[in-house]
């Protein structure tokens, strides 16, 4: 059993580590602010609960798991709170530009 | 296997200081910070693991804690200029 | 005061998970003392919060269904944003749309919106007098929230009395 719990512990940490580090090339790759954001969402949701479920999955059946699963609850509250705000305040500023439309073909910077 | 998995939120934490040293705007360095704070926690849990000490998993979980609050912070300090009260309310209310 | 004493057991739970002792009687009892203490801190904010509002939300199938089929969508959402991120082309249409949640309730709105906002893709930059302003990377994810499947759901989870 614990090659089983050792194999789908590490696909999970090998998944987490791929979508955390799409994540941070979208968050360089991304033509303006607005789509940044998005990027930024990759991680935090699918990166940071493949991560946490691979070391569930080695925490086994204790308070650890119980831990990292606060952990999950917590960011997964608190990180659409945080876009929001920061989307809102972003596109509440006059001095910062308005989201490129898709009318517009979109210039990439890298 | 946790080395590994720290190697690769380490590369994702340079991606990040990337983004908040070229961000045109500060609310992308505000987002490139906050997405720091997010694999700091990673960080942290998976170091717990690796050096077998669960005890890290509370630090991790005050930390997702500090980081939502702080970019909640920042960018109240960024729009108002203030951390206490809106620019048009009077400075000091008497009730409180 | 129903809702009292069940703040008073969500601390307590929370407490026992953080702190992990289960069988040391001095420590339990300040723990018991200090969740009583933030329940009493709770009953006097809720006294000065005229905003306070209790959760119209539905006990039944749909509310423990509801939350795996979100998870679902997050990851497939994820792979396809990660797709896209990956394309050399960078296939993005970046497009703002308005929606009308036919939830009645604020708790329901809030969960659509934040719904919205942890499913990549997608996210939404206001949510005033009914109406929520979305910001869609693509075309086809501002399309499939237009069909309202979510919408649906959401409004299953409350209670058609609130």
């Amino acid at each position: 059993m614990t090659w089983l719990i050792d194999l789908l512990s590490g696909l999970a940490l090998l998944g987490g580590v791929f979508f955390v580090i799409v994540g941070g090339v979208g968050l360089l790759r991304m033509p303006d602010f607005y789509t940044r954001m998005h990027a930024a969402g990759i991680t935090d949701t699918l990166g940071a609960g493949l991560i946490l479920l691979g070391l569930m999955f080695q925490g086994g059946w204790t308070l650890i798991t119980a831990k990292l699963l606060l952990i999950l609850i917590f960011l997964w509250l608190t990180s659409p709170t945080a876009s929001h705000a920061l989307f809102k305040a972003a596109l509440a500023d006059p001095s910062n530009s308005q989201p490129l439309l898709h009318k517009e073909p979109p210039s990439s910077n890298s | 296997m946790f080395a590994a998995t720290a190697l690769g939120i380490l590369v994702c934490m340079i991606l990040a200081m990337a983004r908040a040293l070229l961000g045109p705007t500060v609310y992308d360095r505000i987002m490139a910070v906050n997405a720091f704070g997010t694999k700091t926690v990673l960080i942290i849990a998976v170091l717990g693991f690796m050096t077998g000490r669960p005890d890290f998993m509370d630090i991790a979980l005050v930390y997702a804690l500090i980081n939502f609050i702080g970019t909640i912070a920042v960018l109240k300090f960024i729009r108002y200029g203030d951390m206490g009260w809106p620019r048009n309310m009077p400075d000091e209310p008497d009730d409180l | 005061m129903l809702h009292l004493i069940g703040l008073w057991l969500f601390c307590a739970g929370l407490w026992l998970i953080l702190s992990g002792y289960f069988n040391i009687p001095l420590l339990l009892v300040f723990g018991a003392l200090s969740c009583a203490l933030v329940v009493f801190i709770a009953w006097r904010v809720e006294k000065a919060d005229p905003e306070d509002q209790p959760l119209h939300l539905k006990i039944g199938p749909q509310a423990i269904l509801y939350w795996p089929w979100l998870v679902w969508q997050i990851v497939l959402a994820n792979l396809d944003v990660a797709k896209r991120i990956l394309d050399p082309k960078l296939p993005i249409s970046p497009t703002m749309i308005k929606l009308k949640p036919t939830q009645h309730s604020e708790v329901g709105q809030v969960i659509y919106a934040n719904s919205i906002t942890l499913t990549p893709g997608t996210i939404t930059a206001s949510l005033s007098d009914g109406v929520l302003e979305v910001h869609a990377l693509t075309q086809e994810a501002a399309d499939s929230l237009l069909e309202g499947d979510m919408d649906r759901r959401v409004t299953a989870l409350e209670r058609s009395n609130a």
